[in-house]
Protein backbone atom coordinates (compact mmCIF):
# COMPACT_ATOMS: atom_id res chain seq x y z
CA UNK A 1 0.00 0.00 0.00
CA UNK A 2 1.30 3.29 -1.24
CA UNK A 3 0.90 6.04 1.30
CA UNK A 4 -0.57 9.36 -0.02
CA UNK A 5 1.05 12.58 0.31
CA UNK A 6 -0.78 15.03 1.77
CA UNK A 7 -2.03 17.74 -0.03
CA UNK A 8 -3.72 20.68 1.80
CA UNK A 9 -7.72 21.44 0.37
CA UNK A 10 -6.49 25.24 -0.55
CA UNK A 11 -3.82 23.87 -2.08
CA UNK A 12 -6.00 21.10 -4.01
CA UNK A 13 -8.64 23.86 -5.15
CA UNK A 14 -5.91 26.18 -6.48
CA UNK A 15 -4.09 23.55 -8.43
CA UNK A 16 -7.19 22.38 -10.13
CA UNK A 17 -8.94 25.92 -11.09
CA UNK A 18 -5.03 26.76 -12.38
CA UNK A 19 -5.38 23.91 -14.82
CA UNK A 20 -8.53 24.62 -15.77
CA UNK A 21 -7.98 28.56 -16.21
CA UNK A 22 -5.07 27.22 -18.40
CA UNK A 23 -7.29 25.15 -20.91
CA UNK A 24 -9.88 27.92 -21.22
CA UNK A 25 -7.03 30.80 -21.77
CA UNK A 26 -6.25 28.28 -24.70
CA UNK A 27 -9.76 28.78 -26.84
CA UNK A 28 -10.11 31.46 -28.63
CA UNK A 29 -13.11 33.76 -26.86
CA UNK A 30 -16.92 34.20 -27.24
CA UNK A 31 -19.11 37.24 -26.90
CA UNK A 32 -23.08 37.11 -25.79
CA UNK A 33 -24.71 40.86 -26.38
CA UNK A 34 -28.04 41.69 -25.22
CA UNK A 35 -29.34 44.45 -27.61
CA UNK A 36 -32.74 45.99 -29.09
CA UNK A 37 -33.46 43.78 -31.35
CA UNK A 38 -32.60 40.35 -28.83
CA UNK A 39 -29.44 38.37 -27.89
CA UNK A 40 -26.32 38.28 -29.80
CA UNK A 41 -23.86 35.41 -29.80
CA UNK A 42 -20.65 35.59 -31.59
CA UNK A 43 -17.45 33.26 -31.51
CA UNK A 44 -14.96 32.93 -33.47
CA UNK A 45 -14.88 29.49 -34.97
CA UNK A 46 -13.61 27.82 -38.20
CA UNK A 47 -15.68 24.61 -38.00
CA UNK A 48 -18.92 24.75 -40.09
CA UNK A 49 -20.16 22.11 -37.98
CA UNK A 50 -18.48 22.19 -34.33
CA UNK A 51 -20.41 24.39 -32.66
CA UNK A 52 -19.90 27.10 -29.47
CA UNK A 53 -23.53 28.15 -29.81
CA UNK A 54 -26.38 26.14 -29.11
CA UNK A 55 -30.07 26.75 -28.77
CA UNK A 56 -31.47 25.28 -25.29
CA UNK A 57 -35.26 26.21 -25.50
CA UNK A 58 -37.81 28.73 -26.87
CA UNK A 59 -35.40 31.76 -25.57
CA UNK A 60 -32.53 30.05 -23.95
CA UNK A 61 -29.12 29.81 -25.73
CA UNK A 62 -26.03 28.62 -24.72
CA UNK A 63 -21.93 29.19 -25.57
CA UNK A 64 -19.14 28.08 -24.31
CA UNK A 65 -15.28 28.17 -24.94
CA UNK A 66 -12.84 25.28 -23.55
CA UNK A 67 -13.12 21.56 -24.31
CA UNK A 68 -15.76 20.45 -26.55
CA UNK A 69 -16.44 17.44 -25.53
CA UNK A 70 -17.00 18.86 -21.94
CA UNK A 71 -18.82 21.77 -22.80
CA UNK A 72 -21.29 19.65 -25.30
CA UNK A 73 -21.81 16.89 -23.10
CA UNK A 74 -23.05 19.80 -21.18
CA UNK A 75 -25.62 21.39 -23.57
CA UNK A 76 -26.70 18.05 -24.44
CA UNK A 77 -27.69 17.86 -20.59
CA UNK A 78 -29.28 21.35 -20.65
CA UNK A 79 -31.04 20.55 -23.66
CA UNK A 80 -32.18 17.37 -21.88
CA UNK A 81 -33.39 19.30 -18.85
CA UNK A 82 -35.07 21.57 -20.31
CA UNK A 83 -37.22 19.34 -22.79
CA UNK A 84 -38.00 17.22 -19.80
CA UNK A 85 -39.31 19.94 -17.57
CA UNK A 86 -40.97 22.27 -20.34
CA UNK A 87 -42.91 18.52 -21.18
CA UNK A 88 -43.67 17.51 -17.66
CA UNK A 89 -44.88 20.93 -16.76
CA UNK A 90 -45.05 23.52 -19.59
CA UNK A 91 -42.68 25.91 -21.69
CA UNK A 92 -43.29 28.56 -19.95
CA UNK A 93 -41.68 27.29 -17.05
CA UNK A 94 -38.17 26.72 -18.26
CA UNK A 95 -36.25 29.65 -17.56
CA UNK A 96 -33.00 30.17 -18.01
CA UNK A 97 -32.31 31.01 -14.35
CA UNK A 98 -33.08 27.31 -13.59
CA UNK A 99 -30.84 25.56 -15.89
CA UNK A 100 -27.86 28.24 -14.80
CA UNK A 101 -27.86 26.85 -11.44
CA UNK A 102 -28.47 23.25 -13.02
CA UNK A 103 -25.18 23.93 -14.69
CA UNK A 104 -23.37 25.86 -11.42
CA UNK A 105 -24.65 22.62 -9.16
CA UNK A 106 -22.97 20.37 -11.99
CA UNK A 107 -20.02 21.65 -12.73
CA UNK A 108 -19.26 22.91 -8.92
CA UNK A 109 -19.67 19.09 -8.10
CA UNK A 110 -17.35 18.09 -11.11
CA UNK A 111 -14.70 20.80 -9.42
CA UNK A 112 -14.92 19.34 -6.52
CA UNK A 113 -15.39 15.95 -6.73
CA UNK A 114 -13.72 14.55 -9.59
CA UNK A 115 -9.82 13.95 -10.87
CA UNK A 116 -10.21 16.81 -13.35
CA UNK A 117 -12.04 20.10 -13.48
CA UNK A 118 -14.71 20.88 -16.51
CA UNK A 119 -12.12 22.88 -18.30
CA UNK A 120 -14.91 25.20 -19.89
CA UNK A 121 -17.27 28.28 -19.19
CA UNK A 122 -20.32 28.85 -19.81
CA UNK A 123 -23.09 31.63 -20.88
CA UNK A 124 -26.81 31.12 -21.01
CA UNK A 125 -28.63 33.57 -22.29
CA UNK A 126 -32.79 34.30 -22.20
CA UNK A 127 -34.18 37.18 -23.84
CA UNK A 128 -37.49 38.55 -22.58
CA UNK A 129 -40.38 40.65 -24.32
CA UNK A 130 -37.80 43.64 -23.50
CA UNK A 131 -34.53 44.70 -22.68
CA UNK A 132 -35.16 44.96 -18.90
CA UNK A 133 -36.25 41.40 -18.75
CA UNK A 134 -33.18 39.81 -20.46
CA UNK A 135 -30.67 37.40 -18.47
CA UNK A 136 -26.84 36.30 -19.02
CA UNK A 137 -25.88 33.69 -16.67
CA UNK A 138 -21.93 33.37 -16.77
CA UNK A 139 -21.20 29.83 -15.04
CA UNK A 140 -17.03 29.23 -14.30
CA UNK A 141 -15.70 26.05 -13.85
CA UNK A 142 -16.03 25.78 -10.46
CA UNK A 143 -19.66 26.24 -10.51
CA UNK A 144 -19.70 30.18 -9.31
CA UNK A 145 -22.50 31.59 -11.49
CA UNK A 146 -22.59 35.67 -12.14
CA UNK A 147 -25.54 37.41 -13.24
CA UNK A 148 -24.31 39.56 -16.24
CA UNK A 149 -25.80 42.77 -17.63
CA UNK A 150 -25.35 43.77 -21.68
CA UNK A 151 -22.89 41.60 -22.11
CA UNK A 152 -20.59 38.41 -21.46
CA UNK A 153 -17.33 37.87 -22.78
CA UNK A 154 -15.53 34.38 -22.36
CA UNK A 155 -12.59 32.36 -23.24
CA UNK A 156 -8.99 33.09 -24.13
CA UNK A 157 -8.66 37.01 -24.41
CA UNK A 158 -11.64 37.99 -22.77
CA UNK A 159 -10.26 40.98 -20.60
CA UNK A 160 -8.97 42.43 -24.02
CA UNK A 161 -12.51 41.42 -25.83
CA UNK A 162 -14.37 42.71 -22.82
CA UNK A 163 -12.81 46.32 -22.44
CA UNK A 164 -13.24 47.40 -26.17
CA UNK A 165 -16.93 46.11 -26.09
CA UNK A 166 -17.92 47.90 -22.63
CA UNK A 167 -16.87 50.77 -24.89
CA UNK A 168 -18.59 50.53 -27.77
CA UNK A 169 -22.09 49.06 -25.64
CA UNK A 170 -25.27 50.69 -25.86
CA UNK A 171 -28.95 49.79 -24.45
CA UNK A 172 -30.24 51.12 -28.47
CA UNK A 173 -28.00 48.09 -30.86
CA UNK A 174 -29.92 46.75 -33.29
CA UNK A 175 -28.18 42.81 -34.55
CA UNK A 176 -26.01 44.04 -37.14
CA UNK A 177 -24.44 46.77 -34.91
CA UNK A 178 -23.91 44.01 -31.65
CA UNK A 179 -22.50 41.91 -34.15
CA UNK A 180 -20.38 44.69 -36.02
CA UNK A 181 -19.01 45.41 -32.48
CA UNK A 182 -18.64 41.72 -31.05
CA UNK A 183 -16.50 41.35 -33.89
CA UNK A 184 -14.31 44.42 -33.34
CA UNK A 185 -13.97 43.85 -29.83
CA UNK A 186 -12.88 39.85 -31.17
CA UNK A 187 -10.17 40.96 -33.84
CA UNK A 188 -7.01 41.43 -32.02
CA UNK A 189 -6.08 45.15 -32.78
CA UNK A 190 -2.52 44.90 -35.17
CA UNK A 191 0.66 46.20 -33.80
CA UNK A 192 1.11 50.07 -35.53
CA UNK A 193 -1.47 51.67 -37.38
CA UNK A 194 -2.25 48.79 -40.02
CA UNK A 195 -6.12 48.57 -39.35
CA UNK A 196 -7.39 44.85 -38.01
CA UNK A 197 -8.15 42.59 -40.54
CA UNK A 198 -11.72 41.90 -40.37
CA UNK A 199 -12.49 38.02 -40.15
CA UNK A 200 -14.41 36.32 -42.94
CA UNK A 201 -17.51 34.97 -42.27
CA UNK A 202 -16.12 31.71 -42.77
CA UNK A 203 -14.61 31.67 -39.50
CA UNK A 204 -17.23 33.23 -37.46
CA UNK A 205 -20.27 31.70 -35.80
CA UNK A 206 -23.15 33.96 -35.02
CA UNK A 207 -26.58 33.07 -33.89
CA UNK A 208 -29.39 35.45 -32.48
CA UNK A 209 -32.27 34.91 -29.96
CA UNK A 210 -34.76 37.28 -31.80
CA UNK A 211 -37.36 39.49 -28.67
CA UNK A 212 -40.08 38.88 -31.69
CA UNK A 213 -39.70 35.87 -33.06
CA UNK A 214 -43.57 34.99 -32.56
CA UNK A 215 -44.57 38.63 -34.64
CA UNK A 216 -41.72 38.28 -37.37
CA UNK A 217 -40.91 34.55 -38.29
CA UNK A 218 -44.38 32.46 -36.08
CA UNK A 219 -42.04 30.81 -34.15
CA UNK A 220 -41.96 30.63 -30.49
CA UNK A 221 -38.27 29.37 -30.67
CA UNK A 222 -36.25 33.05 -31.09
CA UNK A 223 -32.88 31.05 -31.60
CA UNK A 224 -32.07 31.40 -35.30
CA UNK A 225 -28.28 30.76 -36.69
CA UNK A 226 -26.84 32.92 -38.99
CA UNK A 227 -25.20 30.96 -42.24
CA UNK A 228 -22.29 32.83 -44.15
CA UNK A 229 -24.86 34.60 -46.48
CA UNK A 230 -26.79 35.96 -43.28
CA UNK A 231 -23.68 37.38 -41.55
CA UNK A 232 -22.80 38.63 -44.66
CA UNK A 233 -25.88 40.21 -45.57
CA UNK A 234 -26.08 41.95 -41.91
CA UNK A 235 -22.91 42.92 -41.80
CA UNK A 236 -23.38 44.81 -45.61
CA UNK B 1 -11.51 -1.34 -20.59
CA UNK B 2 -11.23 1.22 -22.55
CA UNK B 3 -13.29 -0.44 -25.41
CA UNK B 4 -15.89 -1.18 -22.69
CA UNK B 5 -16.06 3.16 -21.70
CA UNK B 6 -16.48 3.70 -25.13
CA UNK B 7 -19.30 1.11 -25.58
CA UNK B 8 -21.17 2.62 -22.89
CA UNK B 9 -20.53 6.48 -23.91
CA UNK B 10 -22.08 4.96 -27.26
CA UNK B 11 -24.73 3.17 -25.47
CA UNK B 12 -25.83 6.28 -23.57
CA UNK B 13 -25.64 8.44 -26.53
CA UNK B 14 -29.27 9.36 -27.81
CA UNK B 15 -30.90 11.84 -29.36
CA UNK B 16 -33.97 10.52 -28.62
CA UNK B 17 -36.44 12.54 -26.37
CA UNK B 18 -38.40 9.17 -25.79
CA UNK B 19 -35.30 6.81 -24.89
CA UNK B 20 -34.36 9.64 -22.14
CA UNK B 21 -37.56 9.27 -20.59
CA UNK B 22 -37.82 5.46 -21.00
CA UNK B 23 -33.98 5.37 -19.33
CA UNK B 24 -34.23 8.59 -16.55
CA UNK B 25 -38.35 9.27 -16.16
CA UNK B 26 -40.23 6.55 -17.24
CA UNK B 27 -43.59 7.93 -15.17
CA UNK B 28 -43.29 10.41 -17.72
CA UNK B 29 -44.35 8.44 -20.71
CA UNK B 30 -47.73 8.50 -21.79
CA UNK B 31 -47.84 4.89 -22.40
CA UNK B 32 -46.24 3.88 -19.65
CA UNK B 33 -48.78 3.73 -16.83
CA UNK B 34 -50.69 -0.03 -17.04
CA UNK B 35 -53.78 -0.30 -16.43
CA UNK B 36 -54.87 -2.45 -13.17
CA UNK B 37 -57.91 -4.33 -13.06
CA UNK B 38 -57.48 -5.43 -16.78
CA UNK B 39 -60.71 -3.79 -16.89
CA UNK B 40 -62.65 -7.40 -17.93
CA UNK B 41 -66.11 -7.53 -17.54
CA UNK B 42 -66.02 -3.96 -16.39
CA UNK B 43 -67.80 -1.93 -18.86
CA UNK B 44 -65.38 0.10 -21.40
CA UNK B 45 -63.88 3.15 -20.26
CA UNK B 46 -65.81 6.36 -20.76
CA UNK B 47 -63.14 8.60 -22.05
CA UNK B 48 -63.36 11.22 -24.94
CA UNK B 49 -62.63 10.12 -28.22
CA UNK B 50 -61.93 12.05 -31.14
CA UNK B 51 -62.52 11.42 -34.98
CA UNK B 52 -62.32 11.82 -38.32
CA UNK B 53 -59.02 13.08 -40.22
CA UNK B 54 -58.32 13.52 -43.33
CA UNK B 55 -55.01 14.27 -45.87
CA UNK B 56 -54.64 14.78 -49.11
CA UNK B 57 -51.55 15.52 -51.15
CA UNK B 58 -51.81 18.61 -53.45
CA UNK B 59 -49.80 19.64 -55.91
CA UNK B 60 -47.25 21.18 -53.81
CA UNK B 61 -47.80 19.90 -50.36
CA UNK B 62 -50.20 17.80 -48.26
CA UNK B 63 -52.97 18.90 -46.53
CA UNK B 64 -54.60 17.77 -43.36
CA UNK B 65 -57.92 18.57 -41.85
CA UNK B 66 -60.07 17.76 -38.57
CA UNK B 67 -63.51 18.12 -37.54
CA UNK B 68 -64.13 19.82 -33.82
CA UNK B 69 -65.91 17.14 -32.01
CA UNK B 70 -65.06 14.87 -28.99
CA UNK B 71 -67.49 12.24 -27.70
CA UNK B 72 -67.67 10.01 -24.91
CA UNK B 73 -70.19 7.26 -25.50
CA UNK B 74 -73.35 8.85 -26.85
CA UNK B 75 -72.30 12.45 -25.22
CA UNK B 76 -70.82 15.62 -27.30
CA UNK B 77 -67.72 15.69 -24.94
CA UNK B 78 -65.87 18.96 -26.54
CA UNK B 79 -66.75 21.14 -29.43
CA UNK B 80 -63.85 22.79 -29.87
CA UNK B 81 -61.17 20.42 -29.83
CA UNK B 82 -58.32 20.16 -31.94
CA UNK B 83 -56.87 17.20 -33.91
CA UNK B 84 -54.89 17.79 -35.92
CA UNK B 85 -51.49 19.83 -34.75
CA UNK B 86 -47.73 20.83 -36.23
CA UNK B 87 -45.24 18.47 -35.88
CA UNK B 88 -42.53 20.45 -36.29
CA UNK B 89 -41.71 23.07 -39.38
CA UNK B 90 -42.31 20.26 -41.91
CA UNK B 91 -44.64 18.07 -40.94
CA UNK B 92 -48.58 17.82 -39.16
CA UNK B 93 -50.14 14.88 -37.22
CA UNK B 94 -53.40 13.96 -36.88
CA UNK B 95 -54.76 12.17 -34.11
CA UNK B 96 -58.26 9.74 -34.16
CA UNK B 97 -59.04 7.74 -30.95
CA UNK B 98 -58.74 7.97 -27.21
CA UNK B 99 -58.14 11.78 -26.94
CA UNK B 100 -56.43 12.21 -23.60
CA UNK B 101 -53.32 9.75 -24.99
CA UNK B 102 -53.27 10.94 -28.13
CA UNK B 103 -52.93 14.66 -27.32
CA UNK B 104 -49.88 13.62 -24.74
CA UNK B 105 -48.29 11.43 -27.64
CA UNK B 106 -48.66 14.25 -29.83
CA UNK B 107 -46.89 16.41 -27.47
CA UNK B 108 -44.18 13.94 -26.91
CA UNK B 109 -43.98 14.01 -30.45
CA UNK B 110 -43.46 17.38 -31.17
CA UNK B 111 -40.85 17.65 -28.15
CA UNK B 112 -39.11 14.50 -29.85
CA UNK B 113 -39.05 15.93 -32.97
CA UNK B 114 -37.83 19.40 -31.43
CA UNK B 115 -35.07 17.83 -29.06
CA UNK B 116 -33.41 15.24 -31.95
CA UNK B 117 -32.78 18.76 -33.94
CA UNK B 118 -31.27 20.55 -31.02
CA UNK B 119 -29.00 17.82 -30.05
CA UNK B 120 -27.82 16.74 -33.69
CA UNK B 121 -28.22 20.55 -34.98
CA UNK B 122 -30.00 18.69 -38.12
CA UNK B 123 -33.62 18.12 -38.51
CA UNK B 124 -34.95 14.40 -38.94
CA UNK B 125 -35.50 13.11 -42.12
CA UNK B 126 -39.04 12.61 -43.48
CA UNK B 127 -38.73 8.80 -43.27
CA UNK B 128 -37.12 9.63 -39.94
CA UNK B 129 -39.80 10.98 -38.42
CA UNK B 130 -42.63 8.52 -39.68
CA UNK B 131 -40.82 5.85 -38.44
CA UNK B 132 -40.46 7.25 -34.51
CA UNK B 133 -44.24 8.16 -35.12
CA UNK B 134 -44.44 4.26 -35.89
CA UNK B 135 -42.52 3.40 -32.15
CA UNK B 136 -44.71 5.25 -30.42
CA UNK B 137 -47.60 4.02 -31.56
CA UNK B 138 -45.93 0.58 -30.63
CA UNK B 139 -45.58 1.48 -27.16
CA UNK B 140 -48.90 2.29 -26.85
CA UNK B 141 -49.99 -1.36 -27.91
CA UNK B 142 -50.59 -2.56 -24.21
CA UNK B 143 -53.05 0.29 -23.69
CA UNK B 144 -54.41 -0.42 -27.45
CA UNK B 145 -55.55 -4.04 -26.30
CA UNK B 146 -57.18 -2.44 -23.26
CA UNK B 147 -59.45 -0.22 -25.19
CA UNK B 148 -57.45 2.98 -25.53
CA UNK B 149 -56.05 2.98 -28.80
CA UNK B 150 -54.94 5.97 -30.63
CA UNK B 151 -54.51 6.26 -34.94
CA UNK B 152 -52.63 8.97 -36.50
CA UNK B 153 -52.19 10.02 -39.34
CA UNK B 154 -49.14 11.33 -40.46
CA UNK B 155 -47.90 14.42 -43.04
CA UNK B 156 -44.92 16.06 -44.46
CA UNK B 157 -43.02 17.70 -47.11
CA UNK B 158 -40.30 15.75 -47.86
CA UNK B 159 -37.02 18.45 -48.17
CA UNK B 160 -34.71 16.33 -49.86
CA UNK B 161 -37.36 14.46 -52.49
CA UNK B 162 -39.64 17.91 -52.45
CA UNK B 163 -42.83 16.28 -52.54
CA UNK B 164 -45.25 16.11 -49.85
CA UNK B 165 -45.75 12.89 -48.19
CA UNK B 166 -48.85 10.96 -46.10
CA UNK B 167 -48.18 8.02 -43.68
CA UNK B 168 -50.88 6.10 -41.99
CA UNK B 169 -50.74 3.70 -38.77
CA UNK B 170 -52.25 0.85 -37.35
CA UNK B 171 -52.38 0.32 -33.50
CA UNK B 172 -49.17 -2.26 -33.52
CA UNK B 173 -47.21 1.30 -34.67
CA UNK B 174 -47.08 -0.48 -38.30
CA UNK B 175 -46.84 2.26 -40.77
CA UNK B 176 -47.87 2.87 -44.33
CA UNK B 177 -46.91 5.46 -46.87
CA UNK B 178 -50.60 6.77 -48.56
CA UNK B 179 -50.33 8.22 -51.74
CA UNK B 180 -53.30 10.38 -52.96
CA UNK B 181 -55.32 10.88 -50.08
CA UNK B 182 -56.02 8.79 -46.53
CA UNK B 183 -58.86 8.98 -43.53
CA UNK B 184 -59.24 7.96 -40.04
CA UNK B 185 -61.24 7.85 -37.49
CA UNK B 186 -65.18 6.61 -37.18
CA UNK B 187 -66.38 8.88 -39.71
CA UNK B 188 -63.43 7.95 -42.23
CA UNK B 189 -65.02 5.66 -44.67
CA UNK B 190 -67.49 8.63 -45.45
CA UNK B 191 -65.11 10.85 -45.87
CA UNK B 192 -63.18 8.13 -47.82
CA UNK B 193 -66.02 7.78 -50.24
CA UNK B 194 -66.25 11.67 -50.70
CA UNK B 195 -62.08 11.79 -51.34
CA UNK B 196 -62.42 9.33 -53.67
CA UNK B 197 -64.91 11.23 -56.04
CA UNK B 198 -63.19 14.80 -55.57
CA UNK B 199 -60.11 14.07 -55.49
CA UNK B 200 -58.05 14.74 -58.58
CA UNK B 201 -54.00 14.98 -59.22
CA UNK B 202 -52.61 18.43 -59.11
CA UNK B 203 -55.39 20.14 -56.96
CA UNK B 204 -54.59 23.78 -55.75
CA UNK B 205 -53.98 24.21 -52.40
CA UNK B 206 -57.25 26.62 -52.42
CA UNK B 207 -59.49 23.49 -54.63
CA UNK B 208 -58.12 20.86 -52.08
CA UNK B 209 -59.03 22.88 -48.90
CA UNK B 210 -62.84 22.51 -50.22
CA UNK B 211 -62.03 18.92 -50.81
CA UNK B 212 -61.13 18.28 -47.27
CA UNK B 213 -64.01 20.68 -45.84
CA UNK B 214 -66.39 18.70 -47.75
CA UNK B 215 -65.52 15.14 -47.19
CA UNK B 216 -65.46 16.23 -43.57
CA UNK B 217 -69.19 17.49 -43.98
CA UNK B 218 -69.83 14.42 -45.61
CA UNK B 219 -68.33 12.78 -42.59
CA UNK B 220 -70.30 14.68 -40.30
CA UNK B 221 -73.78 14.14 -42.26
CA UNK B 222 -73.27 10.20 -41.31
CA UNK B 223 -71.36 9.94 -38.50
CA UNK B 224 -72.36 11.16 -35.36
CA UNK B 225 -68.96 11.17 -33.66
CA UNK B 226 -68.42 13.56 -36.09
CA UNK B 227 -69.07 17.53 -36.12
CA UNK B 228 -69.65 19.42 -39.03
CA UNK B 229 -68.96 23.06 -39.81
CA UNK B 230 -71.26 25.06 -36.69
CA UNK B 231 -72.29 28.43 -37.88
CA UNK B 232 -73.04 29.29 -35.01
CA UNK B 233 -70.33 29.05 -32.54
CA UNK B 234 -68.36 29.85 -35.95
CA UNK B 235 -66.48 26.61 -35.41
CA UNK B 236 -64.65 25.48 -38.85
CA UNK B 237 -62.52 22.13 -39.14
CA UNK B 238 -58.58 22.79 -38.14
CA UNK B 239 -56.95 22.60 -41.29
CA UNK B 240 -53.07 22.57 -41.88
CA UNK B 241 -51.23 22.64 -45.14
CA UNK B 242 -47.47 21.64 -45.62
CA UNK B 243 -45.74 22.77 -48.43
CA UNK B 244 -41.48 23.54 -49.02
CA UNK B 245 -41.76 26.75 -47.09
CA UNK B 246 -43.13 24.90 -43.99
CA UNK B 247 -46.37 24.27 -42.49
CA UNK B 248 -49.26 26.45 -41.97
CA UNK B 249 -52.56 26.95 -40.41
CA UNK B 250 -55.27 27.61 -42.45
CA UNK B 251 -56.76 30.85 -41.27
CA UNK B 252 -60.11 31.17 -39.90
CA UNK B 253 -61.63 33.48 -42.13
CA UNK B 254 -60.60 30.84 -45.38
CA UNK B 255 -62.47 28.07 -43.31
CA UNK B 256 -65.13 29.74 -42.87
CA UNK B 257 -66.00 30.49 -46.41
CA UNK B 258 -65.06 27.22 -47.58
CA UNK B 259 -67.87 26.12 -45.47
CA UNK B 260 -70.36 28.44 -46.50
CA UNK B 261 -70.04 27.56 -49.83
CA UNK B 262 -70.36 23.77 -48.88
CA UNK B 263 -73.15 24.37 -46.64
CA UNK B 264 -74.60 26.69 -49.69
CA UNK B 265 -74.26 24.55 -52.32
CA UNK B 266 -76.31 21.63 -50.16
CA UNK B 267 -78.62 23.50 -49.07
CA UNK B 268 -79.21 24.73 -53.08
CA UNK B 269 -79.46 21.13 -54.00
CA UNK B 270 -81.99 20.39 -51.37
CA UNK B 271 -81.83 16.87 -51.69
CA UNK B 272 -82.54 14.26 -48.85
CA UNK B 273 -78.81 12.13 -49.42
Amino acid sequence: MTQQFYVSPEQLMKDRADFARKGIARGRSVVVISCADGIALVAENPSPSLHKIGEIYDKIAFAAVGKYNEFESLRQAGVRYADVRGYSYDREDVTARGLASVYAQSLGAVFTAEQKPFEVELAVAEVGPDQAEDHLYRLTFDGSIADEHSFVVMGGQADKVSSAIEAGWQASLGFADAVRLALKGLTPAQEGDQPAAPSPPGALEVAVLDRRSESSRGSRRAFRRLNDADITALLA
Amino acid sequence: MQESTANQVAANATSSFTEHLQRDRPELLPFSRSLQGGASGAAPLQVPHATTIVAMSYGGGVLMAGDRRATMGNIIASRHIEKVFPADHFSVLGIAGTAGIAIDLTRLFQVELEHYEKIEGTQLSLEGKANRLGAMIRGNLPMALQGLAVVPLFAGFDTSAGVGRLFSYDVTGGRYEEHEHHTVGSGSVFARGALKKLWRPNLSAADALSVAVESLYDAADDDSATGGPDTVRQLWPVVYTVDRTGARRVPDAELAAASRAVIEARTIAGREA
